[in-house]
């Protein structure tokens, strides 16, 4: 294979040639925001104006390096989803948003062509109407530290050449030139990288345990099956930067011996099974893949696996059983895939996320790597910030940041029902999905790392983070969460089978008015038994979205068992009965038959009823002869 | 459906298809996929092939293809929409969506294809687009940040789509 340093080299000359580097998301948001019609639209709009545009540009042969006024490029994504389709150009750094295939005309006229800005393109912040010029400047992305994903959302995902001239498997070839597996382990373990999947298990450690291992036969394999609704992170880094996965995969199977890996893919995630296969090809076009890697005598191959479906399959025994062939259940652990895992061999599962960072903690070094984040929790962190907040995206901070710095400053505030910014209507952060639990307002300064959010019921578990305003009912939060793991229960053991059942039927009574106080005595009691004796991280983990908000938004509970009121008016069963104000003439009637003395108002003034108080007996309703209740 | 049931008799794909994964049985996954991508469900006749030709029971094939939810043993209409009930999309009102459009192509959530076998409508966990929520995919075109008026409208468009072409 070339040498890293001259594919660099020569990536920068060609580079070096082109005038302006256009970049368009693509990907699956700003696709499906129409970002490949602003892409064809731009390329046609460059080459009617007469200038000469690249969209591939061939670096590896400096005699076919040559001039080009434009350089496109389709990335991964960026990040700031909302906004998309993102159009950045360089080298004067301006980012435009919700750009349209009609703007592209204008674009290349004035940034182009001449280079002012297009101020209706900027993006302007929701709440004080600001437009920025450029990623440097947006408050979404400069509060952000962003390592992981870095080059994802930058690099064209089909050039091995730009990610090589990034400084791309450089960190590999060291790992397989400069240490041993036994220094690689030990430098991981010192780094204090953690699994970013969910479970926070040190990953130098969880090498060391494959390594020691005495077998021809290893495994290194990748788990992207991202199925925690509202987390994106592993799709996109798929999508944006597959090299980086590759080379974590690389690093990793040098330290611990094995010869071939997997990628497992979610079927959902169409685009990065596709952009991976091809970037595993291209990786083995140039010899980093394949046999004597790096001019060693170590081989490494990697295949690709879709998913069909199954969110259970995120846990570690059930994915390696999938792979298998088989239906994906969970397996008790011990013993663990590091000694007996795929086809029995030993075999280390990584998250995509982590292996992501495994090139970067190398290219750093552990003691630089641990100068960011907590003491605990090393490095930085990537969350998909959704829900009822301004800025919506993805976005990576050191562990230790707080929820107010996220929520407030990089998401923009709140939105309330209205879809207006006001940060009054926070209610909840639900962290860690169908596995995690709610943060509140007093968990807005909490530093957030592995450790802080388990001691209050939460995970960090794959990083969802949906924001919730206070038209959302928590009841109904829980139950969506129930109704999703108890879907996915794959039935093998039964407290996970059978509780999740169970506690899904109580949470559908709560939400249907015909819960009681023992209702929720019960559905606690439900909830730890799941959480202490289920079989697999599905099982244990599933109680939590339920526990936590017993533990935070108890009056919730307690208003749909005890007032049968829902406080959000969610719950269609238990949203209150009402008076129309316009209908109501203040007879009285209704005032006098109420039996709870719910109902009060003055002579011909509209009356109204006090949900708290209402038993819903229906009297008043049967009684109006204006029909203004209901 | 005899054109159904005539395609499925024709095995030829499913030996190539067959042939491709070596006949490996821990390749049964990714067999039954690239079937279903052939025949957009997997019919009986076929699984029994599969499972013979790989020397597995039929009730091991069966109990792959029941529990992964991509696996389908039902045909699929014409026009398939997954809309996204993940936490996303479901807190910024997927809800609502779901059930317009289970309303107006008279489904529920057991039955999910139209009579005519004109439509399939499903809910899916996530679709990872959650910047976009809530997120509607309609024969592989994703729709973001979708009201329920947005949908009737496309499902409207096909309809004139398939008046047109009929």
């Amino acid at each position: 294979m070339p040498k890293l340093e001259q594919i660099r080299e020569n990536y920068n000359a060609a580079r070096a040639l082109c005038e302006k580097r256009i970049v368009v998301c693509a990907g699956t948001g700003c696709i499906a925001n129409g970002s490949m019609k602003v892409f064809d639209a731009l390329k046609n709009a460059i080459a009617l104006s007469g200038l000469e545009v690249t969209v591939s540009l061939k670096s590896d042969d400096p005699k076919e390096h040559k001039h080009h006024d434009v350089y496109m490029v389709g990335s991964g994504c960026q990040g700031f989803c909302q906004v998309g389709p993102l159009v950045t150009i360089e080298p004067n750094g301006i980012m435009y948003g919700h750009v349209k295939p009609e703007d592209a005309e204008e674009i290349v006229a004035k940034s182009i062509v001449k280079d002012e800005v297009i101020e209706r393109l900027l993006y302007h912040d929701p709440a004080t109407g600001t437009a920025y010029k450029g990623v440097g400047e947006i408050p979404f992305y400069t509060k952000q530290q962003r390592t992981g994903l870095k080059d994802c959302g930058n690099v064209d995902p089909e050039n091995i050449s730009e990610y090589i001239a990034h400084g791309g498997y450089f960190a590999a070839r060291d790992a397989y030139s400069r240490y041993s597996a036994e220094e690689l382990c030990k430098i991981y373990q010192e780094s204090g990288l953690r699994g970013r999947g969910g479970g926070g298990f040190s990953t130098g450690l969880k090498w060391n345990f494959a390594r020691v291992e005495d077998n021809a036969k290893k495994y290194v394999v990748c788990n992207g099956d991202e199925g925690d609704p509202g987390a994106f992170m592993d799709r996109s880094i798929l999508e944006g930067n597959p090299h980086s996965v590759i080379e974590g995969m690389l690093i990793a199977a040098r330290a611990i011996g094995a010869d071939e890996g997997y990628v497992y893919v979610r079927m959902e995630y169409p685009l990065a099974c596709s952009r991976i296969r091809e970037a595993i090809q291209t990786a083995e076009a140039y010899g980093i893949l394949g046999d004597h890697i790096f001019g060693t005598d170590f081989s490494f191959r990697i295949n690709v696996m879709e998913g069909a479906g199954a969110f259970v399959c995120g846990e570690e025994t059930a994915l390696l059983a999938s792979i298998e062939g088989k239906r994906g259940m969970p397996n008790p652990k011990p013993p663990f895939p590091a000694q007996k895992g795929l086809f029995g061999k030993p075999t280390v599962i990584n998250n995509v996320e982590t292996l992501a960072l495994v090139p970067i903690v190398l290219q750093q070094g552990a003691e630089n790597y641990r100068k960011v984040g907590t003491a605990k929790s090393p490095g930085t962190k990537t969350f998909a910030l959704t829900g009822h907040v301004a800025n919506t995206g993805l976005i990576e901070v050191p562990f230790g940041t707080t929820i107010r710095e996220i929520v407030f400053e990089i998401g923009g505030g709140v939105l309330d029902k209205d879809g207006k910014i006001n940060n009054d209507a926070f209610k909840a952060v639900q962290i860690g999905g169908p596995s995690g639990g709610c943060l509140t307002r007093e968990h807005l300064d909490l530093p957030l790392d592995f450790d802080s959010l388990g001691s209050i019921g939460a995970m960090v578990g794959s990083g969802g983070m949906v924001v919730m305003n206070d038209s959302t009912c928590m009841v109904e939060t829980a139950r969506y969460f129930m109704t999703f793991t108890q879907h996915e229960s794959c039935g093998k053991c039964v407290p996970c089978r059978e509780g999740t059942r169970q506690m899904l039927e109580m949470l559908e009574d709560i939400t249907n008015g015909e819960g009681t106080e023992e209702t929720l005595e019960l559905l606690a009691e439900a909830g730890e038994a799941v959480k202490l004796t289920s079989l697999c991280g599905l099982g244990k983990s599933a109680p939590s979205p339920v526990l936590s908000t017993l533990r935070y938004f108890r009056e919730e509970y307690e208003a749909h068992v005890k007032a049968k009121y829902c406080p959000t008016k969610t719950c269609k069963a238990l949203s209150p009965i009402a008076i129309d104000p316009a209908l109501c003439r203040g007879c009285t009637l209704c005032k006098r038959v109420c039996p709870v003395g719910a109902i009060s108002g003055e002579v011909k003034q509209a009356h109204v009823i006090d949900p708290m108080l209402c038993i819903k007996c229906g009297a008043c309703i049967t009684t109006c002869k204006f029909k203004a209740i209901s | 459906m005899s054109s159904d049931y005539s395609a499925a008799h024709s095995f030829n794909k499913v030996m190539e298809i067959l042939d491709r994964f070596d006949r490996s049985e821990t390749k049964i996954i990714p067999i039954l996929q690239a079937v279903q991508e052939e025949y957009r469900y997997l019919p009986q006749e076929v699984l029994t092939f599969i499972a013979t030709s790989l020397g597995v029971s039929p009730a091991r094939l069966y109990g792959v293809a029941t529990f992964y939810s991509h696996f389908s043993l039902e045909p699929k209409g014409k026009h398939i929409l997954k809309m996204c009930d993940g936490t996303a999309c479901h807190v910024r009102g997927s809800s609502a969506v779901i059930d317009a459009i289970r309303e107006r192509l008279h489904l529920t959530a057991k039955k999910i294809t139209t009579d005519d076998m004109m439509y399939t409508f499903e809910t899916v966990s996530c679709l990872g687009a959650c910047g976009l929520a809530p997120v509607l995919v309609v024969d592989d075109e994703v729709y973001g940040q979708v009201k329920p008026e947005q949908a009737l409208a496309i499902i409207d468009k096909i309809d004139a789509e398939e008046k047109g072409n009929a």
